[in-house]
């Protein structure tokens, strides 16, 4: 199996077939990870640019990682400044790039459709690690992938997705990938965290955590970013523990089974009690694992590899 | 010079004319209208069977950008673009830089246009200093210098006592004042209509009510203050909705909306094209499908494109980055005919009412029309030939037209101001595809 696309933007128009040879193939090179030299030639002469315009560690060491296991030349730029404080625009920054033969590029951006505005001015393969509050792909997929490994399949699962879905590329992302791999979806946020029309996204909505968590085989915790405070969005962070904070109590009502994921970081004390961060449930470090194996996936499935040839690595 | 327009359709609705004749032009006046004119003598004769003629349209919301940023448009470039587009004249906005807040500069704007030729510039003039909402600019000055309204477009006047105090002094001038409604509390951050389409897209969305609540509230000062009111860039249904009730009331009211707001809707920027991005914002097809409605009614008379310039760098950049405005001048008449003429959802006579005697009526211009003895003022146009949008054969200096790479029908053959005739001309005969006819 082939993934018959040069950019990685977006899960949305991703198909159920596609999202499965990416897992697949990640769970080729999960195993190769597990190895004591982990590392294989594969993208060997293959050159990517990590390109972070917003301060990230997780997502940036985990590109960095993956592509250095699949033996790429890589190379990142962070930079807090952005382009135009620089004095340079963002496609002239990358048509630097791209004059100096680089095959991937790996945008993270404030601004939504940054790697669309990229993928359709250069001819480099883009992978979006996150556009403003559009989408970040490869983080929904190792949250499919890591939920996958605990249940199997997809079928019938209970997701309720817990938070800031207004500004959340994650809540994005993972509501395409959820709906096209046929789990069940919840959204549970405050009214003014919800993003206008998103009850036509397929998930379905309710504002009261105690009551959509009831029964969940999954509760997806997104985080709350600081800076929301003293927009209106909700009274304080206090209120926001209270309300749409997962306690120690709340997660004690859960089934045993249930997992409990973040995308990170987290807010301690704010979205998600610290003792259920650590707790039995939590999946959260395992999801930061298999975020290498993913992207592994996602760069040697869009450098052209097939399925089958990773299997044999 | 004598020009004698042959088998035209010949369509002034305003005037009630709309048959097949002859119309000749003389001492730039309209000396004869007919079925079939003999005359004898020197005569340029135009063979337009199959074409229209109508009144020359008028434009009551375009950005010349001069002074300011000569880059995106010149006067002489936007006039150029009318001219392209069958437009004889435009009211240009003040939000240069500076602002067209004095008489000297509003007196510029209207020698500078008079340089490259006949197409008329009518400035409007800024209702406050500096365009910034604190006090009053000097209107009677403004109007004195030839201002034919005032507006701060490009921004609403937050303060509801200045739009007030503006709305009960203009009646002084009978000036309208042209409002551009916005709350910015509510609009503030966003970039595209909010809705279905910016969830999806991740995009920060400015709400139908940020709009409405502005036409609410200066409706209701009009009211007040007996002041007249313009409604600019009306791109909601509500919005529409309460200009209707206003005028049900009485009240001197008077819109408009623009071609891509009764073309497009928010799902076409899917691709994050910046050419797509203004303010207010494409919104849904049901407030499209209102404002059409909107337009063949009447409750808005008038079709203005809100011609925004702007340069291909700051155009080329990311979509929440990318400054609001899109090109209209040189599309308006095509985009109309294409998108409602055609599959029926306006007739041709009722969109040259919203380009020519509606808008003229609403800064108090007279109608020419096509009548006898009156300044010819006319546009030729063929509704059966199409072509492709190419922005690199604007007469504008700017690019950012959402409608680049379509088939459009309408075709504008030619324009006859006073005396002067500007036509199209094959690209490899000049630079530019409609050479005007200089007057200095």
């Amino acid at each position: 199996m082939k993934l018959s696309r040069k950019h990685l933007l977006g899960l949305e128009g991703v198909s159920r077939s596609e999202i499965e040879t990416i897992l697949n193939t990640a769970e080729s090179f999960k195993e190769i990870l597990e190895r004591k030299i982990p590392k294989v030639p594969t993208l060997r002469g293959k050159t990517a640019v990590n390109l972070f315009f917003e301060p990230s560690t997780r997502t940036r060491v985990s590109f960095e990682l993956a592509e250095k296991r699949l033996s790429a030349d890589s190379v990142s730029i962070s930079t807090k400044m952005s382009s135009s404080e620089k004095g340079e625009t963002l496609v002239d920054t990358v048509r630097n790039l791209e004059a100096m033969k680089v095959d991937f590029l790996i945008v993270r951006h404030s601004s939504a459709g940054a790697a669309h505005f990229l993928a359709s001015r250069i001819d480099v393969a883009v992978i979006n690690a996150g556009d403003g509050c559009h989408e970040h792909p490869t983080q929904a997929l190792l949250d499919l992938f890591t939920i996958r490994q605990k249940f199997g399949s997809f079928e019938g699962l209970k997701v309720v997705i817990v938070g800031d879905a207004l500004h959340s590329r994650v809540a994005r992302s993972n509501l395409w990938g959820l709906g096209a791999v046929g789990a069940d979806i919840t959204i549970c946020s405050p009214p003014t965290f919800l993003a206008p029309g998103m009850e036509n996204f397929g998930a379905r909505i309710e504002s009261d955590l105690d009551k959509a968590i009831q029964g969940a085989d999954v509760v997806m915790v997104l985080r709350i970013q600081m800076e929301r405070q003293g927009q209106h969005f909700f009274p304080s962070l206090r209120e926001y523990a209270m309300q749409y904070g997962i306690s120690r109590k709340r997660a004690d009502s859960l089934k045993d089974s249930c997992l409990i994921m973040h995308p990170g970081p987290m807010n301690r004390g704010v979205e998600i009690a610290p003792d259920v961060a650590d707790g039995v449930r939590s999946v959260i470090l395992d999801q930061v694992t298999n975020g290498v194996a993913v992207r592994m996936a996602v760069l040697y499935l869009l450098s052209g590899g097939e399925l089958d040839d990773a299997m044999a690595h | 010079m004598r020009w004698l327009i042959r088998k035209a359709r010949l369509l002034d609705p305003a005037n009630g004319i709309d048959r097949k004749g002859d119309l000749l032009i003389e001492e730039g006046k309209i000396a004869r209208v007919g079925g079939e004119i003999r005359i004898d003598g020197e005569v340029s004769e135009i063979e337009a069977e199959g074409m229209t003629l109508t009144p020359s349209f008028i434009d009551i919301h375009v950005h010349l950008r001069e002074p300011g940023r000569e880059y995106a448009e010149r006067i002489e470039t936007g006039v150029r673009a009318a001219a392209a587009g069958g437009f004889g004249a435009v009211v240009c906005m003040p939000n240069t830089e500076p602002a067209l807040d004095t008489h000297a500069s509003i007196r510029f704007v209207i020698e500078e246009a008079e340089r490259w030729g006949p197409v008329k510039v009518w400035p409007a003039g800024a209702i406050t200093q500096g365009r910034k909402g604190e006090k009053l600019a000097e209107m009677g000055d403004l109007v004195r210098g030839g201002a034919v309204a005032v507006t701060d477009d490009g921004d609403p006047v937050a303060d509801s006592d200045l739009m007030r105090r503006a709305l009960e002094y203009s009646k002084s001038f009978d000036i309208p004042i042209l409002t551009h409604p916005e709350d910015k509390t509510l609009s503030r951050g966003g970039v595209m209509n909010e809705g279905v389409v910016s969830t999806r897209l991740g995009l920060k969305g400015i709400p139908a009510a940020a709009e409405e609540i502005g036409i609410a509230r200066d409706l209701r000062l009009a009211e007040l203050s007996g002041g007249r009111l313009h409604v600019q860039h009306v791109s909601t249904a509500y919005g529409a909705e309460l200009v209707r009730r206003a005028k049900e009331r009485g009240l001197p009211v008077t819109g408009e909306t623009a071609p891509h707001y009764v073309a497009l809707t928010d799902e076409s920027l899917a691709g994050y094209d910046t050419n797509r991005k203004m303010n207010p914002p494409l919104r849904t097809s049901r407030d499209r499908d209102a404002l059409r409605e909107a337009l063949a009614s009447g409750v808005l008379e008038v079709v203005a494109t809100d011609h925004a310039p702007h340069g291909i760098h700051e155009k080329e950049t990311e979509f929440d980055r990318a400054p609001f405005g899109v090109l209209g001048l040189e599309t308006s008449f095509a985009v109309m005919l294409t998108h409602l003429v055609r599959p029926g959802h306006l007739s041709l006579p009722t969109l040259i009412e919203r380009m020519t005697s509606g808008p003229a009526g609403v800064i108090g211009k007279e109608h020419l029309g096509i009548v006898e003895g009156r300044k010819a003022s006319l546009t030729l146009f063929d509704t059966e030939r199409s072509q492709v949008v190419d922005p690199s054969r604007f007469e504008s200096l700017s690019r950012n037209t959402p409608f680049a790479g379509e088939r459009l029908y309408g075709a504008i053959m030619g324009l006859f101001i006073g005396g002067d005739r500007i036509e199209p001309v094959q690209p490899e005969e000049s630079n530019t595809r409609f050479p005007l006819p200089l007057t200095r």
